[in-house]
């Protein structure tokens, strides 16, 4: 398990250290996820304690997200003061983009499933 | 024990960085409990619950956010790794992922310009402040680069960060619900909007439905943050006029 949360951040690093070197505009650790999928390919898939870290993390991904979401209450007077415009623009939008993608891709690849 | 030594207690233990570390991890795993109790309904959101019952208990105690986060850093901290862990599901399906390519592309595209430049015209339309409007338009992607771009587009970075995490459990809530009603099932679409529309919080409910939802909803993530980031800062200053 060390050996795994040890590739993983050593990929991490990797990726802030790009980001940092080429100004990048994407967070380091989605570079990291890139060069870590690019080395995974090289290397034909993960080993056995790497698949089973990353399934550990992954199963709890929902987790990682409760302190910066509790981060909510620094903003209660702010999100108040326009509440309807925010929601509502919130709300339909993500909606929109919901029903944008997914269709777009079910349309997309329904079409191919048919003329096979 | 005596109110006096209870309050000496709670006064040593509240500004340590254990108890609140504890308390995030104690909480989240009530909060899976319910949402396994609830058959993994999706309104029983793990995130949700887990920041409602935070939030009313720092309130509650007068605790402050910063003295919570000293605690709860050290979760926070695990996103970064776990975000590089994604890689792995994505390997897995990487044949399928190729196979689909085309269809990939057009749907990120679609997908992404309609959850950013929407946001900005419903909210626009609804007469919200310019700086709301920077701070919505980038809702859709994760938070560290929706954060970069609602600066670069004159809006507030803290803002967006809520913004993205209220956009991430909404449609993490109702993703599946509104692709159900217009017939789409397949885990490839059901993954791929949720992870474009609600990010990383989309992206964990995608694991909960099955690996494969999770790993197209990675993907969505991830580029649609990279096409968001390298398209949004100079397309919306230009068609800003006409979403007005």
């Amino acid at each position: 398990m060390i050996a795994a949360l040890a590739t993983l951040l050593a990929f991490q690093l990797a990726g802030e250290a790009l980001r940092v070197a080429l100004h990048l505009p994407v967070p380091g650790p989605v570079i990291g996820m890139a060069l870590l999928l690019v080395w995974l390919i090289i290397r034909r898939g993960p080993g056995e304690p790497l698949r089973h870290t990353s399934g550990t993390l992954l199963q709890n991904l929902s987790l990682m997200f409760v302190p910066a979401g509790t981060g909510v209450m620094l903003h209660v007077g702010r999100l108040a003061d326009e509440a309807w415009p925010i929601a509502i623009a919130l709300v339909a939008s993500t909606v929109l983009g919901i029903v944008a993608a997914g269709l777009t891709l079910h349309r997309l690849t329904r079409h191919k499933k048919d003329a096979q | 024990m005596t109110p006096d030594s209870m309050t000496e207690i709670w006064v040593y233990l509240s500004a340590q960085p254990l108890l609140w570390l504890t308390l995030t991890l104690a909480i989240y795993l009530l909060a899976v409990f319910l949402h396994r109790k609830s058959g993994g309904h999706p309104a029983v959101n793990p995130v949700l619950i887990s920041v409602s019952i935070l939030v009313a208990l720092l309130l509650a105690t007068g605790t402050p956010y910063q003295r919570y986060f000293d605690g709860a850093q050290f979760v926070h901290f695990l996103l970064g790794p776990t975000t590089v862990a994604l890689a792995v599901p994505l390997h897995a399906q990487l044949k399928r992922l190729l196979a689909m390519s085309g269809p990939l592309i057009v749907a990120l595209v679609v997908g992404s310009l309609v959850a950013g430049l929407s946001a900005y015209a419903i909210g626009a339309w609804l007469g919200a402040s310019a700086p709301t409007l920077a701070s919505l338009a980038p809702k859709s992607v994760t938070t560290p680069i929706a954060m970069g771009i609602a600066e670069r587009l004159g809006g507030l970075a803290s803002l967006t960060a809520v913004f993205v995490i209220l956009t991430g459990i909404f449609g993490a809530i109702f993703a599946t619900g509104i692709l159900r009603c217009l017939g789409v099932k397949d885990e490839a679409s059901v993954g791929f909007a949720m992870g474009l529309a609600s990010h990383g919080i989309g992206t964990a409910r995608a694991f909960q439905l099955s690996e494969q939802t999770g790993a197209f909803a990675a993907l969505a993530m991830g580029i649609n943050g990279l096409f968001t980031a390298l398209t949004l800062p100079w397309l919306l200053p230009l068609l800003a006029p006409l979403l007005r």
